[in-house]
C-alpha cells in the first residue's frame, strides 16, 4: 500500500520512494529512506496535503506524492 | 578571514548570523540568480566576516539555493565553514552535515538550541559527538547568545589551523567498494577540478550531472562509472539515489544511538502539537487564519500604520510649506523650485508616507513566519492555490496585496520555488491595492451614486477572478511543470527574537528608502518634466499644453475602443504610475472648473476604466519592487506588459460586452 492510504493517527514503515527527479531526491533528502518509521498526524483541513511526523520532526507532503511511496502498515498494540 | 554559515532552514540560521554580526549586514544577490546573500562583520573582529547562505537541507543540485551554496562552499573564498544544527531536530539536521563534511574544507559544528534539549531532561554527548562526527562541536543556545564566544573561537581556530574534518568512513560494504573504486579512477580529475576527491566520488556515484561536467570524464570513465553503479544497485538491491541517502541516514542513526539520550519529547514539540491541534483544526483551522489576517490588517491599515502614515505625510508636507518658503524668499528660480516642490518633493513624499504601513506590516508578517504559523498557513492553503498553479505559501503574499503591492512583492522572497516566486509576483498586483481606492471612490460618486458598494466590490471580485483566470492560464503555458515539489517541514512554534524582528523591520524600511531616492526619484522627476514643458522645453502655463498631455492624446486612440479614448483619461493613466491615487488630482487638474467629468465618461466607460486601473500595471514603488525580487530589469517589464494586456482585455470586454446589453 502506499502512504497516501494510511489514516491519520497510524503509523508505518517506508518500503520504497518511487517517482523521480527531484521530488524523488527530496523525499529522500528529508528522511523518507526505507525502513524509516512514520506517523501520519493528520490531514490538512481541505484534505490535503499531509501532516507526517518522521525522524523526529513534522513534514508535510501532498497526497500524490505520497502515493509514489510504499509503505507496510505497522499494527498498533492496543 | 571569512566564514560561510551554512544549515537547514528553521534551525535558527538566521538567528545565529544576527548574534555573530548585529547590524553590520549587507544584503545583496548571488550574481545571476535571485538567491539573496547576506554578508556581515563579526562583532568585535574587524576583518572577519561571515556570509549566510540559504537554508537549505541537501547539497543536491536541483534549487538554485542549493547550487549557489554548493558553488559558494567549493569555490568561495571561505576560511572556515560554520554548520548550524538544530539539536532538537538532530537526526534529518545531520544529513546534510554529512554532505558538507564530504567537501573536506574547516568545519565546525555548532549545536544551537542545546537550552530547548537540556530543559526537557534529554542529553547530548557533545564530545561522544565530536569524536563521531570528526568535526568540533560547539553547543549553543543562539536565541540566548550562549555559546557564540565560544563558536566563534572554535571557527577561527580551524580556520587558523586549517583542520580539516577527520576522515571517516561512514560508507556500509557495496557502497564503500563502489566510491573507492571511482575515488581511484578520478583522482586526477579532481585535483585539476579542485574538488575533494571524496565528495567528487560520492557525487557521481549518487548521479549528479553537473560534477560530472566539472571532472571532464572522458567516454571510457563514464562506462565505468556506469558499470561500478550498476554493479552497487544490483548488490543494494536498490537505486543510486537511494542507497547513497540510506547510507547516510544509517550512519546518522548509528551516531545519534550512541550520544542522544532522549527521555522524553521536547517542552516546544509538545507544545507545538497542543498549538497545532487549534490551529490547523478541521473546521477552526480557515476561521482562525482569517481572523488572524483581519487582525494584521486592521492593526496596519487602522490602528498602528495608517496613523503613523498620516503623521509623516503631515510631517513631510510641513517640510515642504517651509522649503516652498525659503526658495519663495531667496526668489529661487521658479522651474528650480516647481522641479523640488512639485517634482520631487510631491513624488517622492507621498511614496514615503508608504513606508510606515510597510514597517508595521512587516512587523506583523515576521512574526509570523518566524513563530512558524506561516508554515501552517501553506499547508492549510495549499490545495486551493495548487489549482491555479501555485502553492500555499503564496498565499500570504497575495492577500497582503489587498493592502499593497509594495511590501505583498517584497514578501515574496520567502517562497522557495523561483516559479512560485515569478508568478506570485505577477498575480499579486491584481488583488486591488488600498491606494486604487481614492480611485473608485471618485468615480463611483460620479457616476453609480447609488451602487457604489456594490461596484467597488464587483472589482475586487474581478480582480481576484482575473489572477484566478491568468494563474491557469500562465500554469499551462509560460510556467508548465517545473514546480518545486511541496515538501514542507512543520518547524515547532517558537517565540520570535526581538532582535530578528527589529532587523527584519529595519532590512525592510532600509530596502523601502533606497527605492524611494533611487528609482522612484527619477521617475517623479520625468514624469514632472513631462507634466511643466511641452516639446520644445518651455515652461508651460496650462497642463493642457505639456508634453504629458501631448502624450496622452498620442496613446489616447489605443483606449478608444474601451470607451475612455479622451486625452484627460489616458494622462490620468500615466501619472497613475506615480501612485495610482494620483488619478484622482490628476483629473481635478485637468478638469478645471469649467468641465466636468460627466463630460469625459459615460457609466458603462467608467466602470470599463475602473477595471482599466484596477489591473494595468502598479505604480513605481512596486515596479521598482518587481525589479528587485525578479534580480532583472526585463522581467519587470514583461511582468508590467502582461498586467497592462490583461488590463486592456478586460476593459474592452467590460465596455463591448456591456454595450450589447444597454447599448450605450
Amino acid at each position: 500500500m502506499t502512504l497516501a492510504e494510511i489514516k491519520p493517527g497510524k503509523r508505518c514503515t517506508i518500503v520504497a520512494v518511487n517517482g523521480q527527479g527531484s521530488l524523488r531526491r527530496r523525499l529522500l533528502d528529508m528522511g523518507l529512506t526505507p525502513r524509516t518509521e512514520v506517523f501520519v498526524r493528520k490531514v490538512a483541513p481541505m484534505g490535503d496535503p499531509l501532516e507526517l511526523s518522521l525522524r523526529g520532526y513534522e513534514l508535510s507532503i501532498r497526497k500524490e506524492d505520497a502515493q509514489k511511496i510504499d509503505v507496510n502498515l505497522l499494527e498498533e498494540a492496543e | 578571514m571569512k566564514f560561510a554559515l551554512i544549515g537547514n532552514q528553521n534551525s535558527g540560521k538566521t538567528t545565529l548570523f544576527n548574534q555573530l554580526t548585529g547590524s553590520s549586514q549587507h544584503v545583496g544577490n548571488f550574481p545571476g540568480v535571485t538567491v539573496e546573500r547576506k554578508e556581515g562583520t563579526v562583532r568585535g573582529l574587524k576583518g572577519t566576516t561571515v556570509v549566510d547562505l540559504p537554508g537549505i537541507y541537501s547539497l543536491s543540485a536541483y534549487t538554485p539555493e542549493e547550487v549557489v551554496t554548493r558553488d559558494f562552499l567549493i569555490h568561495g573564498d571561505s576560511d572556515a565553514i560554520i554548520n548550524i544544527v538544530d539539536a532538537t531536530n538532530i537526526e534529518r539536521n545531520l544529513y546534510l552535515t554529512l554532505q558538507v563534511i564530504e567537501l573536506n574544507k574547516p568545519m565546525v559544528l555548532a549545536l544551537n538550541m542545546m537550552d530547548a534539549v537540556n530543559a526537557s531532561g534529554n542529553y547530548i554527548d557533545v564530545v561522544k559527538l565530536e569524536e563521531l562526527i570528526g568535526i568540533p562541536v560547539v553547543p549553543i543556545a543562539a536565541s540566548k547568545n550562549e555559546g557564540i564566544d565560544e563558536l566563534i573561537d572554535a571557527a577561527i581556530g580551524v580556520a587558523e589551523q586549517r583542520r580539516l574534518p577527520k576522515v571517516m568512513d561512514f560508507c556500509t560494504d557495496s557502497v564503500h567498494r563502489a566510491i573507492h573504486s571511482m575515488a581511484h579512477l578520478i583522482e586526477d580529475h579532481a585535483k585539476a577540478a579542485e574538488l575533494s576527491l571524496r565528495y567528487a566520488a560520492t557525487r557521481l556515484i549518487e548521479g549528479d550531472p553537473p560534477t560530472e561536467e566539472t571532472l571532464k570524464l572522458s567516454e571510457n570513465e563514464r562506462d565505468i562509472l556506469s558499470h561500478i553503479v550498476t554493479e552497487m544497485e544490483e548488490e543494494c538491491e536498490t537505486d543510486r539515489e537511494a542507497a547513497l541517502a540510506d547510507m547516510r541516514y544509517e550512519f546518522i542513526e548509528n551516531i545519534c544511538a550512541q550520544c542522544v539520550h532522549k527521555h522524553a519529547e521536547t517542552k516546544e514539540s509538545v507544545r507545538s502539537i497542543k498549538i497545532d491541534n487549534i490551529l490547523t483544526h478541521k473546521y477552526l483551522a480557515i476561521p482562525i487564519f482569517i481572523a488572524m489576517m483581519c487582525l494584521v490588517f486592521w492593526l496596519t491599515f487602522s490602528v498602528i500604520g495608517q496613523p503613523l502614515s498620516d503623521l509623516l505625510a503631515d510631517g513631510i508636507d510641513l517640510f515642504t510649506v517651509y522649503v516652498d518658503g525659503v526658495f519663495t524668499r531667496f526668489q529661487v528660480n521658479p522651474t528650480i523650485h516647481s522641479l523640488v516642490i512639485d517634482g520631487i518633493f510631491a513624488g517622492v513624499g507621498s511614496v514615503l508616507s508608504f513606508l510606515p504601513l510597510i514597517v508595521v506590516l512587516f512587523f506583523f508578517l515576521s512574526i509570523l513566519e518566524d513563530s512558524g504559523y506561516m508554515a501552517r498557513v501553506a499547508f492549510i492553503m495549499d490545495k486551493p492555490l495548487r489549482k491555479v498553479g501555485l502553492s500555499g505559501r503564496s498565499f500570504v503574499p497575495m492577500l497582503i496585496g489587498f493592502g499593497c503591492s509594495v511590501p505583498a512583492i517584497m514578501a515574496t522572497r520567502t517562497l522557495p520555488s523561483e516559479r512560485d516566486r515569478r508568478m506570485t509576483i505577477l498575480l499579486t498586483p491584481f488583488m486591488s491595492c488600498t491606494a486604487k481606492l481614492p480611485v473608485y471612490v471618485f468615480l463611483t460618486a460620479a457616476f453609480f451614486p447609488r451602487n457604489r458598494g456594490l461596484i467597488i466590490v464587483s472589482l475586487y471580485v474581478i480582480g481576484i477572478l482575473v489572477a484566478i483566470i491568468s494563474g491557469l492560464l500562465l500554469k499551462r503555458t509560460v510556467y508548465k511543470g517545473s514546480s518545486v515539489p511541496f515538501i514542507m517541514e512543520l518547524p515547532a512554534y517558537r517565540f520570535p527574537s526581538g532582535k530578528t524582528l527589529l532587523l527584519h523591520m529595519w532590512e525592510k524600511a532600509k530596502d523601502f528608502i533606497t527605492r524611494a531616492f533611487t528609482v522612484i526619484f527619477i521617475a517623479t522627476i520625468i514624469i514632472w518634466l513631462l507634466q511643466s514643458f511641452d516639446f520644445r522645453f518651455n515652461l508651460v502655463e496650462d497642463s493642457a499644453e505639456s508634453m504629458l498631455a501631448a502624450i496622452g492624446t498620442f496613446i489616447a486612440p489605443i483606449f478608444a475602443p474601451l470607451g475612455f479614448g479622451n486625452w484627460r483619461a489616458s494622462t490620468a493613466l500615466i501619472t497613475g504610475l506615480t501612485a495610482k491615487e494620483a488619478v484622482v488630482s490628476t483629473f481635478e487638474v485637468l478638469l478645471g472648473n469649467s468641465m466636468t467629468i460627466q463630460e469625459l465618461f459615460t457609466p458603462l466607460s467608467a466602470f470599463a476604466f475602473l477595471c482599466f486601473i484596477l489591473l494595468y500595471m502598479p505604480c513605481v514603488a512596486a515596479f521598482a519592487a518587481a525589479k528587485r525580487e525578479l534580480g532583472s530589469l526585463k522581467g519587470a517589464v514583461l511582468t508590467a506588459a502582461f498586467q497592462t494586456g490583461v488590463a486592456w482585455l478586460v476593459a474592452f470586454l467590460v465596455y463591448n460586452v456591456g454595450r450589447l446589453f444597454i447599448g450605450g
